[in-house]
């Protein structure tokens, strides 16, 4: 009994701040739209915050508590709000996800940045940890005064929705933003308030909850899972409920942490606990509504034979350079880049595709690795054949109860199955299950040996780089060609509409299912080459924080194109570790660049990819200029192989011969153009803006062009509130039914 | 072919359609025609799956399709297209036909030519001029037609048609009258719903009124425009039917 109340109290004290930090989460998300991945890494920065002015400047308590709660906080979330989330009104689902995965990254960078990882930072509960006597049971002051902060915010949200203006106005944007609207509401002060709020939430959340955890930037911002679950009882919407999901989220793990036997099977399960249940409770979510007129705004085109072949023949090229270019130790470095572009380029069908979400690929990538460890021993190709085909089996599994979930609950629900396999299965030790012997990364880390095909072996760093660079180009074309498949251009057609497919008599189980696995069998390709690179494997390897980056760069590349893997695993395994080499300044700065990338998305939804394309597009129509480029790099690579120079000045004349030969190419595109003849009008007002920049005098020009400089215009027109309200007034105005018109058949002619 | 018996959708507190029925017979082209809010569209997702009724039956053929889901129901010969515009952003208006003609050839086990059966239809429809453009650089009347072209590609026996007309000009308008009828002549049930009530009066053969989620009216062309109940809900009550077929064909006054 003793043992019961103790452990309720620890349950009920997590309870509360499961629920404190996913009150934020759910009023952010139900007032704005966009769901905060971010939310518990805003609650880990002020956690460490916290700790820098109370116990490394010891500063007291209560000051440190104020600046952070009621100043710091609410500016991050006001910061947020107007540089990053204003922008994102009007984006799809998953540009405003990939925004705020994002920004967890970048969170977590900058962290990393500030506080030194892995140093140990000394933090401890309020009070010091003292104990109140109740009669039946004692209670730490500090698990009093988190169950005390729950009830207060309960009651403090409760006052805010219901009983102050701006609250009851939240709610009526919460039910129907366009009638809000109308009614004279303003939404960027309620995004404005629920950011500062939200961000406030996270930080009482995050402060409470960190002396009982370590101070670790990873783990801290993973709590989130937790506090999403709880959010997924109330729908993202209710908060009642929120706190009641969040009760049932911390008694369980209070209980478990009480009475789960403790073996080397279940030791990890406690704190894979959440997560799982986080992925039941999405399972009993009722059937969400077909797709139905999604208006994305990206677009990314089939990719064309000529492009794909240079790509597919430029990776292979760049392997054999780097081959023959690098000493072994940077060849170790550099050559995860092929490998982890693999696993990047099964986002592109699941999610430019099909505009499907995974964030486990990396966790498929592992199960792929395992599979090649125990299956490919002695080199057997068996090895990566497993690799695929448990992947595909493992991605099936999870895709099969969650496939009819889209957006964020598929980004939720394959999250949690992440997590759960990072925490707690990768961690066990091999086990039976019947006849079957099933044996994982046998509690730490296991060998891979290398692939040997025909008596080849692929036992050197460098034929293993060049292996996975020509497994890149491989699945590269195959992916491209699924894309001009019949069932690529299903996939498509499913983005914009299901309702549409079915209505046609697709049954939407099957591509959905078909891609999953498609996408977890080449992540576990991935995998298995990956681990054969590193020799020895271990769970960290593929955890879920890991993959996040992988993720963003491909959506920020530009998801539904092939090159956008490459521009993945090139920025991060290549250009990163590239540029860190030049300074510890730039090191630094880079533990935050892939979290800010995905920051500047919400402008531009189609990627980074295609505005490459554009510039290089003069300089593909240029043959002469490519065959001089690619002379001059020939050349520098010929002076490398004779050592004649180093590899930096290899490295700089590649890069000043593409520069050189892009720029010629452009310039002779230009002077290509058609020149306007002579005697024409430069300032013809229809080439006003293409030929010459645009100006007041021009906006005169029009007017009198078109008759209006008699009215008394007042430029510029209506913008920002004012216009969009008179949108949304004309908008929601149906046009008037036509009477009956009976001019043509009907009783004339009868 | 197509028989709604006494279908109800309720929204909430909202009684969208109450104990509506219609039918459609093949050959014939039968209008589904009233205001804005009768519940036309409803009716359509309710037939096709889209929406599951609170009441009601929806047979095919005199088979109870009420329970099935979508794409069971496009492949007893169920298709449509969409008021809002349904088009695949990504593909041009071939590409668009497609995909549907690709979907049906599998279900159906048709080893026919799939690229054939789309040239042929883009043909049919009148967008040869267009067929390689992306479908979002279209202007709507032409995104109605890649919509009619994706349903035909389905081979539909019923085929329902969501206010396809509007968008059109005149000249389009009296092509696409040409084109219902001809599908109508080869066996298809067609239903349409409509608001260019001179396109609903030279095509249809049977007319269906729809006013607030109640079907008042059944009947040919003829007598529904004389209907005073369907001239109550599209004029109101101000005046007396006489006064109005007064007004609108001169023949009486």
């Amino acid at each position: 009994m003793e043992t019961f109340l103790v452990f309720t109290i620890v349950g009920l004290s997590l309870a509360a701040i499961y629920a404190v930090i996913s009150s934020g989460l759910v009023l952010t998300y139900a007032t704005t739209g966009i769901f905060n991945f971010a939310h518990g890494a805003i609650g880990m920065l002020a956690a460490f915050t916290y700790w820098q002015l109370r116990f490394d400047w010891g500063w007291p308590a209560p000051i440190a508590l104020g600046l952070v709660l009621l100043v710091l906080a609410p500016a991050f979330g006001l910061l947020l709000e107007r540089v990053v989330m204003r922008g994102l009104v009007g984006t799809s689902e998953a540009t405003k996800l990939v925004v705020s995965i994002s920004l967890l990254v970048g969170t977590i960078g900058l962290a990393n940045l500030v506080w030194e990882p892995g140093k140990s930072r000394p933090n401890s509960k309020f009070f010091d940890g003292e104990r109140l006597d109740l009669g039946v049971t004692t209670i730490t002051y500090h698990q009093a005064i988190t169950i005390v902060t729950a009830v207060v915010v309960a009651l403090g949200l409760r006052f805010l929705l219901y009983r102050t203006r701006i609250g009851v106005s939240m709610r009526a944007n919460v039910d129907d933003r366009s009638l809000t609207l109308l009614n004279g509401a303003r939404p960027d002060r309620i995004a404005l308030l629920s950011w500062a709020v939200g961000c406030s939430l996270a930080a009482v959340g995050g402060i409470l909850i960190a002396p009982s955890l370590s101070l670790e930037s990873a783990s801290l911002s993973l709590l989130i899972v937790n506090a999403y679950a709880a959010a997924i009882f109330g729908r993202l919407r209710s908060l009642p409920l929120t706190f009641v999901g969040a009760i049932v989220i911390g008694l369980t793990e209070g209980y478990l942490a009480a009475y789960l036997p403790s073996n080397q099977y279940l030791a990890a399960f406690r704190s894979a606990a959440a997560a799982i249940i986080l992925f039941l409770v999405l399972l009993a979510l009722p059937n969400p509504r077909l797709r139905t007129r999604s208006h994305l705004r990206e677009f990314f085109p089939a990719p064309s034979t000529s492009g794909m072949a240079m790509l597919a023949g430029g990776v292979v090229v760049s392997g054999v350079v780097m081959v023959t270019t690098l000493d072994s130790s940077s060849l170790i470095t550099y050559g995860q880049i092929f490998p982890l572009a693999i696993v990047a380029l099964s986002l592109v069908p699941l999610v430019g595709y099909a505009g499907q979400i995974s964030l486990a690929q990396l966790s498929f990538a592992g199960v792929g690795a395992i599979a090649a460890a125990h299956h490919g021993q002695g080199g057997s190709p068996v090895g990566i054949l497993l690799a695929m085909v448990f992947a595909a089996a493992v991605g099936g599994l999870v895709a099969l109860p969650v496939l009819r979930l889209s957006g964020i609950y598929l980004a939720l629900a394959t999250a949690a199955f992440a997590v759960a396999l990072d925490r707690w299965i990768f961690n066990l030790p091999d086990f039976d299950i019947g006849p079957v012997h099933v044996s994982l990364f046998e509690l730490g880390s296991t060998s891979i040996d290398p692939l040997s095909v025909f008596g080849y072996e692929f036992d050197t760093r460098g034929s293993q780089v060049i292996l996975s660079a020509v497994a890149f180009a491989v699945v590269a074309l195959l992916v491209a060609a699924v894309r001009r498949s019949p069932f690529g251009r299903a996939l498509v057609a499913m983005r914009d509409s299901e309702a549409a497919c079915a209505t046609f008599g697709l049954n939407l189980m099957w591509p959905r299912l078909a891609v999953f696995m498609l996408s977890a069998a080449i992540a576990g390709l991935g995998g298995a080459l990956y681990g054969m690179q590193l020799g020895t494997v271990s769970p960290e390897r593929f955890n879920l924080v890991t993959g996040l980056p992988l993720f963003v760069l491909v959506v920020v590349g530009g998801a539904g194109l092939v090159g956008a893997a490459l521009f993945a695993g090139f920025s991060l395994y290549g250009l990163i570790p590239l540029t860190s080499a030049l300074g510890t300044l730039v090191a630094k700065i880079n533990t935050v660049t892939p979290g800010l990338t995905g920051i500047g998305l919400g402008r531009n939804p189609s990627g980074v990819l295609p505005i490459i394309q554009r510039r290089m597009a003069p300089l593909r129509a240029d043959t002469p200029a490519l065959i001089a480029m690619a002379g001059a790099m020939v050349v520098a690579y010929v002076l490398r192989l004779a050592d004649v120079i180093a590899n930096w000045p290899f490295v700089l004349l590649v890069a000043v011969a593409y520069v050189v030969a892009s720029e010629v190419a452009r310039r002779r595109f230009v002077a290509s153009l058609p020149v306007p003849a002579a005697g024409e009008d430069p300032d013809d007002l229809e080439w006003v803006g293409v030929t010459v920049p645009w100006g007041a005098a021009h906006l005169a020009r029009m007017d009198e062009a078109l008759a209006l400089d008699e009215l008394d215009l007042d430029h510029p027109a209506p913008v920002g509130a004012a216009a969009s309200r008179v949108a949304a007034v004309t908008a929601v105005r149906e046009p008037v039914p036509p009477a009956p018109s009976f001019e043509k058949g009907g009783v004339a002619d009868a | 072919m197509l028989d709604v018996q006494e279908v109800s959708v309720r929204f909430g507190g909202h009684l969208a359609l109450d104990h509506a029925s219609l039918q459609a017979e093949a050959g014939q082209i039968t209008g589904l025609i009233g205001p804005n809010g009768a519940g036309k569209t409803t009716m359509f997702n309710a037939i096709t799956g889209l929406l599951a009724p609170t009441s009601g039956r929806i047979c095919i053929d005199g088979q109870d399709v009420t329970g099935l889901k979508l794409h069971r129901r496009a492949r007893m010969g169920l298709a449509r297209t969409f008021q809002q515009l349904e088009l695949f952003s990504m593909l041009t208006v071939r590409e668009n036909i497609r995909v549907a003609a690709d979907i049906r050839r599998r279900w159906a086990r048709d080893r026919s030519d799939a690229g054939a059966l789309t040239d042929a239809i883009i043909d049919q429809v009148g967008l040869r001029a267009v067929a390689d453009e992306r479908v979002t650089s279209l202007p709507t009347g032409q995104g109605r037609l890649v919509e009619l072209g994706r349903a035909l590609a389905c081979k539909p026996r019923v085929l329902l048609l969501d206010e396809p007309a509007s968008g059109q000009d005149d000249a389009e308008t009296h092509r696409f009258g040409a084109l219902l009828t001809e599908l109508a002549a080869e066996g298809t049930a067609v239903v349409l719903v409509e608001h260019d009530m001179a396109l609903v009066m030279e095509v249809c053969d049977r007319v269906h009124v729809l006013d607030l989620g109640h079907m008042i009216a059944v009947g040919d062309c003829a007598s529904v425009q004389t209907d005073p109940a369907v001239l109550e809900a599209y004029l109101g009550t101000s005046r007396a039917p006489s006064d109005i077929v007064d007004v609108t064909t001169g023949v009486e006054a």
